[in-house]
């Protein structure tokens, strides 16, 4: 893995006073994790007991900084602890498509309001929606654009793994 | 140039988490996309660029990136963008951003079905002991989350056909069925428009229903038998079914034997020592007693 030292360590001199101007930025927005509200009254068919909902939720806004993160470097492998079939197949591709045309993207979710909606009889699949805030950023070879802030509502569905709960399906529908 | 693409790759996150919420809109708001789109189809952008410019446009789905020319519609050809998603489709043209969001739904055309059925083997006359999850996808594997109807049939080997039609919720159906009466292998099917999908469920025998034993002294042995262990459905128990034969006397246990169905009886031999009691039992079934010494 190929591992680079920001430009602000090596010349501190430059670029010491704008990288303490980014992080007291950073510090005044309160370094957020997204807000999360979660609401679970209707999930049948199966009862959810809380420690499953705790873990489904957990292991969801996981997946956010997992997609994150692959997004930004271009690494579909980044996606393998939290997504699985069809959502890591999709995933990867953005990936892929990305590195050809040369383009970095970089979300970052502020917001979650989540709808777990559905577990499934036998246990083997969670469904929620999730309206969800984020700013999204495109990186294109060197320029950077200007953030954008998107609300989107998105369907997640999840299965059970051995150490976690993997997202398979993750789809934005029309709010 | 090293050295700004580094830059801008570590600061990126830091500088969009110290934006914060309130981040700079896009200079312009002119760019007009249907809001909603099929997943697959053609899409015609008019750009009104005064200038070259790059469309792009962006999701956790799938990225394009486009070259505009000054005044030129942007196409898009059909399959191009294919999987569902919000979208955000930013032109950038001297300096100026124009911006659009728009979402990419699945097609309305069932193209294929994830099915679960579970269990795949279950004892016969359970009452919802069935259960099958199925979600819908189009052509392009996007979740259909219009809702659909869908069928679930279960066929037993007796010929007995259960059916439930369900309509979809965000994509997925669910539905539960009764195990037949009758063991054997039924077909559970799950159907959306032409598109099928089945999977096989083993309905076995349930735990015996009673037990009965006969027996034959020879010798200084009694010859033991049960007669065919059934269900209560009538269904022969499953070979290998363990069968206990115990002998006791004066209340005291004095052999025990474990003996698994074959062709559905249990056999075996035990001393024949008069006075002695043998009984027999499987599972939580007690079957009748035999007192030795009442054959002769």
């Amino acid at each position: 893995m190929k591992t680079s030292i920001p430009l602000f360590m090596r010349r501190p001199g430059k670029l010491f006073p704008l990288a303490w101007a980014i992080v007291g930025g950073l510090l005044l927005s309160g370094f957020a994790q997204p807000t999360v509200r979660v609401e679970a009254d209707a999930v049948g068919p199966r009862s959810l007991e809380d420690q499953t909902r705790t873990a489904v939720v957990r292991d969801y806004l996981q997946s956010w900084k997992s997609m994150s993160a692959a997004l930004q470097d271009n690494r579909a492998d980044l996606l393998d602890a939290f997504y699985l079939g069809l959502a890591k197949e999709k995933l990867a591709e953005a990936v892929r498509e990305q590195q050809e045309l040369g383009i970095r993207t970089n979300y970052r979710d502020l917001s979650h309001h989540l709808k777990i909606v559905f577990y499934s009889p036998e246990g083997l699949s969670v469904q929620l929606l999730d309206t969800v805030e984020y700013n999204m950023q495109i990186v294109d070879h060197d320029q950077v654009l200007a953030p954008q802030h998107v609300r989107a509502r998105y369907v997640a569905v999840l299965t059970p793994t051995e150490v976690r709960w993997k997202v398979r399906v993750f789809q934005a529908q029309p709010d | 140039m090293k050295r700004r693409i580094t830059f801008a790759r570590v600061m990126l996150p830091v500088v969009i988490m110290a934006s914060g919420m309130q981040l700079a809109a896009a200079d312009g708001e002119g760019l007009q996309v249907p809001k909603v789109v099929e997943a697959g189809s053609a899409l015609s952008i008019p750009t009104h660029a005064a200038a070259k410019g790059v469309l792009y446009i962006v999701s956790p789905a799938q990225v394009l990136r486009r070259n505009v020319e000054p005044g030129e519609s942007v196409a898009i050809e059909p399959g191009d963008l294919h999987n569902a998603g919000h979208y955000l489709a930013l032109l950038v043209s001297q300096g100026t951003t124009d911006k659009a969001e728009f979402d990419v739904v699945a097609a309305r055309q069932p193209a294929s079905v994830n099915f679960l059925a579970k269990p795949s083997r279950l004892p016969v006359s359970r009452p919802d002991g069935i259960s099958g999850v199925a979600y819908v996808f189009d052509v392009f594997r996007n979740l259909v989350l219009e809702p659909m109807p869908v069928s679930f049939q279960l066929s037993d080997s007796a010929g007995g056909t259960q059916t439930r039609s369900v309509t979809t919720h965000n994509g997925v159906a669910w539905a539960k069925m009764n195990s037949a009466p009758k063991a054997g292998a039924a077909q559970f099917q799950v159907s959306v428009g032409s598109v099928a999908e089945k999977r096989v469920v083993q309905q076995v025998p349930g735990d015996p229903c009673n037990l009965k034993m006969s027996g034959q002294r020879s010798g200084q042995r009694m010859i033991l038998e049960t007669a065919p262990v059934r269900d209560c459905s009538g269904n022969a128990v499953s070979d290998g079914t363990i069968v206990t034969f115990t002998q006791s006397y004066n209340g005291r246990s004095e052999a025990t034997v474990d003996v698994p169905l074959k062709r559905d009886v249990a056999s075996t031999e035990l001393p024949a020592r008069d006075g002695s009691v043998i009984s027999v039992a499987t599972g939580v079934v007690l079957g009748n007693e035999i007192r030795v010494g009442e054959q002769r």
